[in-house]
């Protein structure tokens, strides 16, 4: 049965940011992404690390020329990735899938807005 | 529902943590409170305290090149350098608040204060402590500067740091560029409070098989010490010059050093000619352990001639040896995990390893959670060989007892 918390205002989540939210005995990282919200535990598929309390990146890619030689790498702006802290893991935060091994996914939780309040159910 | 009936969330708006919070969370779900869990390899960063060890330096010299300099140029200009970056660009962090005092351990070294702090985190009971930038040490083209840091660090480490809990615990620094010196050191440490045996760290260029070290093996064969190999990486070590990523430097380096050395140890027969010295290779993880035991019989099959002090096959002395777990490397096929560690002696010869508070730390869940172990084997990786090896007592219990059940491991797979 899952119970739903006040997070707080959604203005207080800012875009491909995010904040914590300790909701009873679960610690959910609450997240704007692409304007979505998306909530998933603090809780790395790894070893258990604090996941949702990582460094934001964007997707890291190499281009290449026609030739297949290596033009150079860049920053790419269609994915917007958390870092686990402990060892480096790194999800897309729109589904929560381990962008390495996508087998690994983080739990994810629902979560709503309403009149302008944030509510996430665990 | 109703809006105001939602309880509210507490809200932590920067995402700030306390960096170990998840590990105390992980080891409380699977009981590991009621396991004794010694830690073989753990780190300090000792050149925080830099002025407090060069205190210990015997060589006016040698001190005065310490004393005048800062520690940004000790650590450029005194020490051999280790390329790398850890962090990843900065995804990786390291915890920040581990050398602070905490409580009522603000009487003891603040080191040794940050590091019970971890321990306690992570259910270790005892925790055996190695240096961070001095395991480059063996570089230095300078073999006094080794000898005269190695053993200001060594009496540093017993004297301020060890004092302050039986359960920290060390192998001492063996200086192995001069080995009259290490002869030294093995009748200065040996048998100094905390002190389990002797770490030679695997990077350097001193042959291990070469006549004047005999003196040293046979100092630790007196005194059935084990001697560490603690691996690393070198980036700048020419092979390794072409690897352009960290990632392949930091893959291949740590069972690269391992391998150099276990392979000058067995192939010269020094497990044959001391038999009371426990070898134990260290941060190298295990997938290299396998590789050799095929290639090195395959090998002495040929050309057994070439080893003439061997008696048995190399994988029978390397099956006799010990290796630390960390960075363990989960397999998909349980099987294909279970094969490897058959293929290194079995699980008595793993010791549990966290290299906290390196990069690629692993939690004593790491083995907790290995399917294909029995419970009795992973309490033996996990603290039984490591008590066995070194004779370390019982550890006092921190918990009552009441273990939780087994929990599963964070988060879902999907195939
Ligand atoms: S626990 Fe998250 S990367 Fe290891």
């Amino acid at each position: 049965m899952s119970v739903e918390y006040r997070v707080g205002p959604l203005a207080e989540i800012p875009e491909g940011g995010g904040v914590l939210a300790v909701a009873g005995e679960v610690e959910v990282g609450v997240f704007r992404v692409n304007g979505e919200l998306r909530a998933y535990e603090n809780r790395c598929c790894h070893q258990g690390g604090p996941v949702c309390t990582g460094e934001i990146v964007g997707r890291y890619e190499a281009v290449l020329n026609p030739d297949r030689t290596v033009a150079g790498e860049r920053f790419a702006d269609d994915q917007v990735r958390i870092a686990c802290p402990w060892h480096g893991w790194e999800y897309d935060l729109a589904t929560g899938a381990c962008v390495a091994d996508p087998r690994f996914r983080l739990r994810r939780f629902e979560v709503v807005v309403r009149e302008g309040q944030v509510y996430v159910r665990v | 529902m109703k809006d105001e009936g939602a309880p509210q969330a507490r809200v932590i708006p920067d995402r700030s943590f306390n960096f170990l919070a998840n590990a105390r969370r992980e080891v409380e779900r699977r009981g590991l409170d009621e396991v004794p869990v010694v830690d073989c390899d753990c780190h300090l960063y000792e050149t925080t305290a830099l002025p407090e060890i060069v205190r210990y330096i015997d060589n006016p010299n040698v001190r005065r090149s310490f004393e005048r300099s800062s520690l940004g140029m000790a650590m450029h200009a005194l020490l051999p350098g280790n390329l790398g970056d850890r962090t990843v660009s900065g995804r990786i962090k390291t915890d920040l608040d581990m050398h602070l005092p905490t409580g009522d351990r603000a009487g003891i070294h603040p080191l040794a204060a940050g590091l019970l702090h971890s321990m306690d985190q992570m259910a270790i009971d005892y925790s055996i402590l190695f240096p961070t930038p001095m395991l480059t040490l063996g570089t230095h083209p300078q073999p006094e500067v080794e000898v005269e840091l190695a053993r200001a660090y060594n009496r540093w480490l017993v004297r301020d740091v060890l004092v302050a809990s039986p359960r920290i615990r060390t192998m001492a620094y063996l200086p192995l560029s001069n080995p009259e010196a290490s002869v030294d050191f093995i009748e200065e440490f040996a048998g100094a409070p905390g002190v389990l045996g002797f770490m030679v760290t695997a990077v350097r260029y001193q042959p291990i098989h070469e006549n004047r070290f005999v003196k040293v093996f046979a100092a630790l064969d007196e005194r059935s010490l084990p001697l560490a190999f603690h691996s690393g990486p070198n980036w700048s070590d020419r092979p390794f010059e072409q690897l352009n990523r960290f990632l392949s430097a930091h893959a291949l380096g740590f069972p690269f050093y391992a391998m150099l050395q276990l392979t000058n140890l067995v192939v010269n027969g020094l497990p044959e000619r001391f038999p009371n010295v426990r070898f134990i290779f260290m941060e190298a993880g295990q997938a290299w352990v396998p590789f050799l035991v095929a290639r090195l019989d395959n090998e002495y099959r040929q050309r057994s001639s070439e080893a003439p002090l061997l008696r048995r096959l190399p994988s029978a002395y390397i099956q006799e040896m010990f290796f630390t777990t960390q960075p363990f490397e989960p397999l998909d096929d349980p099987e294909h995990m279970r094969t490897m560690i058959e293929m290194m002696g079995g699980p008595s010869r793993l010791l549990y390893s966290s290299d906290y508070p390196h990069q690629d730390f692993d939690l004593p869940t790491m083995i907790w959670d290995l399917p294909f172990l029995s419970e009795e084997a992973r309490r033996d990786i996990l603290g039984g060989n490591a008590m066995r090896l070194f004779g370390l007592p019982a550890p006092e219990r921190k918990r009552p007892a009441g273990a939780a059940p087994a929990a599963a491991p964070p988060g879902t797979r999907t195939e």
